[in-house]
């Protein structure tokens, strides 16, 4: 490895060159090495944090009562019950999350690709968006607690945590849905425009649907990244270990939340009941949002433009 | 642009207004924010019986005598960001160059899509796997550190001594993983920008491959690569859960300069204490110390989007 040379670096003419020295040699050679360690060094947490939540969640999640039933009937260091509660609220949560965002991102990144074209306000928007994406999740939940509960006094809710996890899904809607309105070609719209069709209605028939396939995977992306958040989750909502479908009142559970609930309420040596549930609501979250990059995948290509 | 002899259509008007309102929607966020969060964090401060920058005590459970610092939170948030940006810069360099320079083509793609996955694995998973498998393993690390170069302040006893699990390095080490795929991905972009006639200019005059990325990629890339590390510490500052898990908080004592201390940074001590969110003027102290979170990362994001945002210009 250390003094292979591929034939862009093999000089032209050898007799006139020098040779390359040890010296270049050695640091080209530790060089590579380095890279290719530090490669490596990013793959191995990987690895074995996937391999520890798999490993360590399979026991639980083959059985139907993991995925049909709460942890309401068992008690809190009892073997049985399942993780329905918390896929419910992950999934209305997150859902509810995307209904708000989606608009509201699709339309930014509009605004900027279509009307902003690089002036003042434009810029301020791409500038803020960015800022945005830097917001700590707990900012965005303390700052949903003091618009929410205090100041409109309602009650910690699903929905309020729906509101935080907006605030962190809009940036990386925009940002995806900018980058997928840009590469649309510019003589789509300049075909449209000479036929006569109005503006919003070439965004709308021509643009959105050449690009939809991107902006989609980017949404299904930041559903995912959303549905992992925990913070929100700690200030905006209790924890419940029954089912509840109201997003607007009472505790519900989400699957970071039941983790998290876990963690403080049992112990977490291998072989207890918590240990099992901790592990086991991990490797349901890893594989919901396995499930939505790939449904990603799917729909993305379904509703690509055909290609001959 | 001149089409003011056509008649503006309502269909484009109502269109254009609601795509130029979602742009004022987002830029007022900002703003909104920082609003509520001072505006909620006033009393509290108000009824603060310590210097609410310079002391080291936290105690908000008695709202009728409100005791809260930053100092502690500021240091330990600071320490363990550092150790994070200190282990990962380095090493994210090596995989955006590697994702760039190195990596066959064909297998570019897939190995920027691991890297990636990194980013999708929820942070309370982080936090478990530090706390619960790699925390053993790393405390003899921690422990050796600790007897051989103990005479350095930073690898002195720590305050949670002789717990060598739940302390800022363990903390440090985890968050360096979860900084990997946010720097590399931002440091790739730029480097693949390299313009081809300086690298094709380097191979022509005999450069090695190393020679190439020192005289072209390395500084052309740089500014972006700062950015991003500065993106990665904005990151850092603010992560919540993983940090809540992994940092042990010892009761009465303070942040003493060493690796080897619990603590809690500004996000972890909210994460920790969310039950005591039962009374506006308890909750009050928590927002005041958001806020502060919340101006570092504004600052720490604007400066490395200032720095991306030139190079980027060019």
């Amino acid at each position: 490895m250390t003094s292979t040379l591929s034939d862009t670096e093999q000089p032209a003419l050898s007799p006139a060159f020098q040779q390359v020295s040890v010296g270049r040699k050695v640091k080209n050679g530790t060089a590579t090495v380095l890279v290719w360690l530090s490669f490596l060094l990013a793959v191995v947490p990987l690895v074995w944090v996937l391999y520890t939540v798999i490993v360590n969640g399979i026991k639980v999640i083959p059985y139907s009562n993991w995925w049909t039933q709460d942890f309401g009937s068992v008690l809190s260091d009892e073997v049985g019950g399942g993780v329905l509660h918390a896929i419910i609220g992950t999934l209305e949560q997150g859902l509810v999350c995307a209904i708000i965002s989606v608009p509201l991102g699709l339309m930014v990144a509009i605004y900027l690709v279509e009307y902003g074209r690089g002036g003042g306000f434009s810029k301020v928007t791409t500038f803020m968006v960015d800022i945005l994406s830097g917001v700590p999740s707990i900012v965005a939940a303390l700052f949903i607690y003091a618009l929410w509960i205090t100041t409109f006094g309602l009650p910690r809710s699903g929905f309020a945590v729906s509101l935080a996890l907006v605030l962190l899904m809009i940036p990386v809607v925009v940002r995806s849905a900018e980058e997928m309105l840009r590469i649309v070609p510019d003589d789509l719209r300049e075909a449209s425009y000479a036929l006569g069709v109005p503006k919003w209605k070439t965004i709308t028939k021509v643009v959105l649907p050449t690009a939809l396939s991107g902006i989609i995977t980017g949404i299904m992306m930041a559903l995912a990244r959303v549905m992992g958040e925990t913070a929100p989750l700690l200030v905006l909502v209790g924890y419940s270990a029954y089912v509840n479908w109201n997003l607007f009142n009472h505790e519900q559970a989400a699957l970071p939340l039941l983790m998290n609930n876990e963690r403080a309420t049992n112990t977490m040596d291998p072989g207890t009941v918590g240990f099992d549930r901790i592990w086991g609501a991990a490797l349901t979250l890893v594989i919901i949002i396995a499930l939505i990059n790939l449904i990603a995948t799917g729909v993305s290509r379904m509703v690509a433009p055909k290609k001959k | 642009m001149t089409r003011n002899r056509i008649k503006v259509r309502p269909g484009d008007r109502i269109f254009k207004n609601l795509s130029v309102g979602a742009g004022v929607i987002v830029v007022a966020l900002i703003g909104l924010i920082g609003l509520f969060l001072l505006v909620q964090a006033i009393p509290a401060l108000r009824a603060n019986n310590v210097n609410f920058l310079t002391s080291r005590i936290w105690e908000t459970s008695d709202p009728t005598h409100l005791q809260f610092g930053i100092l502690d939170l500021l240091l330990v948030t600071i320490s363990t960001s550092l150790l994070a940006l200190i282990i990962a810069m380095p090493i994210s360099l090596g995989i955006a160059l590697f994702l760039t320079q190195y990596a066959p083509r064909q297998l570019a793609r897939p190995f920027s899509y691991v890297i990636d996955l990194l980013a999708a694995v929820p942070s309370i998973i982080f936090g478990l796997w530090g706390i619960l498998v790699l925390a053993p393993r790393l405390s003899g690390v921690a422990e050796w550190l600790n007897r051989n170069l103990g005479f350095i302040p930073i690898f002195a006893n720590g305050n949670v001594y002789p717990n060598f699990s739940g302390t800022i390095f363990t903390a440090g080490v985890v968050l360096a993983v979860m900084l990997f795929p946010i720097i590399t991905s931002l440091s790739r972009e730029v480097f693949e920008r390299t313009p081809t006639p300086q690298v094709e200019g380097a191979l022509a005059l005999g450069a090695t491959r190393w020679e190439v990325i020192r005289t072209t990629v390395l500084p052309f890339g740089k500014a972006g690569y700062i950015g991003a590390s500065m993106l990665g510490l904005g990151r850092a500052l603010g992560e919540t859960i993983a940090l809540a898990i992994i940092l042990f908080i010892p009761r009465g004592k303070n942040f003493d300069y060493s690796l080897f201390d619990g603590g809690a940074t500004f996000a972890s001590k909210i994460a920790a204490n969310y039950s005591e969110f039962n009374n506006p003027t308890s909750a009050g102290a928590y927002i005041a110390s958001g806020l502060v979170l919340f101006v570092l990362t504004f600052a720490v994001n604007f400066a490395a989007r200032s720095i991306i945002g030139d190079k980027k210009g060019a």
